[in-house]
């Protein structure tokens, strides 16, 4: 009998381990959220830009190179608009600062607000794409109807890897709350 | 005096409930096991149908007998059945028939534990199928229409079957977890006396490497899970771009715990079909130390590799490059796997009963299904055979031929001993060839048309594939029908037969088979000391 409650005591004991490994397990989840954002940050794998704006001052031009830059918009479920970029692409020299137009109208009969997100492909370039001014930094409110330009002022960093000659720029518009 | 208490001792131990009670309070690991393998029997069922209404809705091109939601609910809740309810519960209701006997442990380390971690599986398995039946009255829209792997943005956008699944997945990792917790603490705390870790039976190996991938990986998926129910009700925005979040970060954490877990329906097999072939082979088996070391190999590189499943999701080259070599690298462990099983044949004198013609089927049918995993594996080939039906036909034969036929290699093995009966050896025979073809004509078919660039989860397809999946189609039904004798085999196999011997088969090796058939209700109350 006292040997089966050592071993019920043993057993128990490993168990509550397990436990633990399964709460670290289960925490390790919740922090891979800040940590895959930290990775993809300072690497650019997910293609995100920054939010704020650059500045120009710094930037040195190079003419030898010349990369293109396409243009990409799309308009999630949910937001009644129509959104293009008002020319496909752009070819510029690394440094040079271009500004780009997007159009955006707004279809319903209500005021709506959205917020366009960027995407770069590919990954590698995104940290490279430095935007000067963008309407993706505030949220866009259309009235009824309302057509609106939206200017876009940026220019690629001459540190762009150079097997990058191509580059795309991806907007999409989602709703946002008021 | 002590032979008194003795005696009184056993009589409150056989003092059992009898009827519905019985099964609701046992804490005896056969009842759970038995509970377990028929909860599983009953599940494959349940979700082969449902692909037998997919499959025929592909046997001709055109929409003919449901609309494209329900034909995404079906893809969905198939997968989520057959994983989590049908596979992973047969694996565990054998380890707590086996695990105890193979050990001589008396019972399971945690009894009490083990009848709640199964108790949860019905209610889980009611999660997921009632919002068809909800649906039928009005409410909501059905079952989730995501496929199994939830990925967002649709399962952020998808109605109230998605909410049910996400709990249901809750349900279904707890019991596994609680599961996992009651094998690892058996295994290395209540082992016969003498039986070093070194010399414990092969499927023991198995499925404490499979309990340490489930405690690992299960709550990565209860997370990412719960991570989704957030942003579907409380506003954040995890995997929500307009809100800063990412989908592609779910896909990361649901394969985090995705690819362990095609090990964790694996392992367990990998365990007794070595046990099987060096029954039936007559002679101990080939390389147990080089079949422990790459089972833990495997389960080591089973969590380092998980991006291999959405290369096309957009990977800098460094990256495409270390998933594909480190996948690659899995063939080398499962290489000497298959080195051993064969070699354990070798030269053996050999006979092919059920059990042994469903272990041989096994590895010719997992070897295909291993192989076509290197070509997806391969990061060029992958961009064109991704999202197609090559990836259906490949992982069916790993998770189907490797998962379930060797379940059923298991199921026949242990049956006499389970029962005290011999199954029909004619009609097991029967299944055997029925499924293995039938599978064969299933799945060889979906390769083709797979290559040819069809996409899976698409109710429709081009006119060019409509002759495979009529092949396919046909070969599914007999395939689901055959699965009918399966059931007719178990049933009469509980009910009668001729009584088996304790050591069943001839060549039978190991502590299971020194006991009688079926063995007593409590077995190895004193251990048996192993030299």
């Amino acid at each position: 009998m006292a040997l089966e409650q050592t071993q019920a005591a043993a057993n128990k004991k490993l168990a509550l381990k397990l436990v633990w490994i399964i709460a670290g397990a289960l925490l390790f989840a919740f922090a891979l959220v800040p940590l895959y954002d930290v990775i993809c940050s300072v690497t650019g794998l997910n293609g995100k830009t920054k939010s704020t704006p650059e500045s120009a001052s710094q930037a040195v031009v190079d003419l030898q190179r010349e990369v293109t830059v396409q243009f990409v918009s799309s308009v999630m479920p949910g937001l009644g608009w129509n959104f293009y970029p008002k020319q496909s692409s752009v070819k510029v020299h690394p440094g040079q600062v271009t500004t780009v137009m997007f159009e955006a109208k707004n279809t319903t009969n209500v005021e709506v607000a959205g917020q366009a997100i960027p995407s770069v492909t590919p990954g590698k370039a995104s940290a490279h794409l430095k935007k000067i001014e963008c309407f993706c930094f505030v949220r866009q409110t259309l009235k009824p109807g309302e057509v609106r330009a939206l200017p876009l002022r940026f220019f690629v960093s001459a540190e762009l890897p150079k097997d990058v000659q191509e580059m795309t720029l991806s907007y999409s518009f989602f709703p946002a709350s008021q | 005096m002590s032979t008194t208490t003795v005696a009184h001792h056993d009589e409150h131990h056989d003092d059992h409930p009898t009827g519905i009670m019985r099964w609701l309070t046992t804490t005896n690991h056969k009842d759970i096991g038995t509970m377990y393998l028929t909860f599983s029997l009953v599940m494959f069922l349940v979700g082969g149908s449902m692909i037998l209404g997919i499959r025929a809705e592909l046997f001709k091109p055109g929409l003919q007998l449901m609309n494209p939601e329900f034909f995404n609910q079906l893809i969905g809740v198939h997968a989520l059945i057959m994983i989590f309810a049908a596979l992973m519960p047969a694996a565990t209701g054998f380890a707590n028939w086996m695990l105890p006997l193979q050990i001589g442990a008396p019972d399971m380390a945690l009894p009490r534990l083990n009848n709640w971690g199964f108790w949860i599986l019905p209610p889980s398995a009611i999660l997921l199928t009632l919002p068809f039946t909800l649906a039928l009255f009005g409410v909501g829209d059905g079952a989730l229409a995501t496929g199994w792997t939830f990925y967002p943005p649709l399962s952020v956008q998808g109605g109230i079957g998605v909410d049910f699944a996400i709990f249901a997945v809750h349900l279904l990792g707890i019991s596994s977890v609680l599961g996992s917790i009651n094998i690892i603490v058996t295994i290395y705390n209540m082992r016969a006396p003498g039986m070093t870790l070194m010399k414990m039976p092969m499927f023991a190996w198995g499925w404490l490497i499979t309990a340490f991938l489930l405690i690992a990986t299960i709550p990565v998926l209860a997370g990412a899970v719960t991570m989704l129910l957030t942003d579907r009700h409380f506003g954040t925005h995890f995997f929500d771009a307009a809100g800063g979040g990412d989908p592609i970060m779910f896909q990361h954490l649901f394969w985090f715990f995705g690819h362990p877990e095609v090990y964790i329906l694996l392992l367990p097999v990998w365990g007794f079909i070595p046990q099987i072939l060096q029954t039936f082979s007559r002679k101990p088996m080939y390389g147990y130390k080089a079949q422990v070391y790459s089972l833990w190999a495997i389960g080591a590189l089973a969590v380092v590799v998980w991006a291999h499943h959405f290369f096309t999701a957009g990977m800098p080259v460094p990256a495409l490059l270390y998933f594909m070599y480190s996948t690659m690298a899995i063939s080398l462990p499962l290489a000497v796997l298959f080195y051993c099983w064969i070699r354990t044949m070798w030269k053996g004198s050999m006979s092919f009963e059920t059990p042994m013609l469903f272990t041989v089927g096994w590895i010719i049918l997992f070897g295909i299904g291993g192989l076509t995993g290197l070509v997806l594996a391969d990061v060029a080939a992958d961009a064109q055979y991704h999202n197609s039906y090559f990836v259906v036909a490949h992982f069916h034969y790993t998770l189907f031929a490797g998962g379930i036929m060797g379940i059923m290699a298991g199921v026949y093995y242990w049956l006499p001993k389970m029962t005290g009966h011999m199954y029909n050896e004619k009609l097991g025979k029967t299944h055997f060839w029925l499924t293995a073809i039938s599978f064969n004509v299933t799945f060889i078919p979906q390769f083709f048309v797979g290559l040819a660039g069809m996409p899976r989860r698409i109710p429709d397809y081009a006119l060019q594939f409509a002759e495979f999946n009529m092949i396919s189609t046909v070969g599914a039904f007999v395939l689901g029908l055959s699965q009918l004798l399966f059931v007719y085999i178990i049933i009469s196999c509980v009910k009668g037969g001729k009584k088996a011997t304790d050591k069943v088969w001839e060549g039978a090796q190991g502590l299971e088979w020194t006991l009688s058939s079926p063995p007593p209700y409590h077995s190895f109350t004193e251990q048996p000391v192993v030299k």
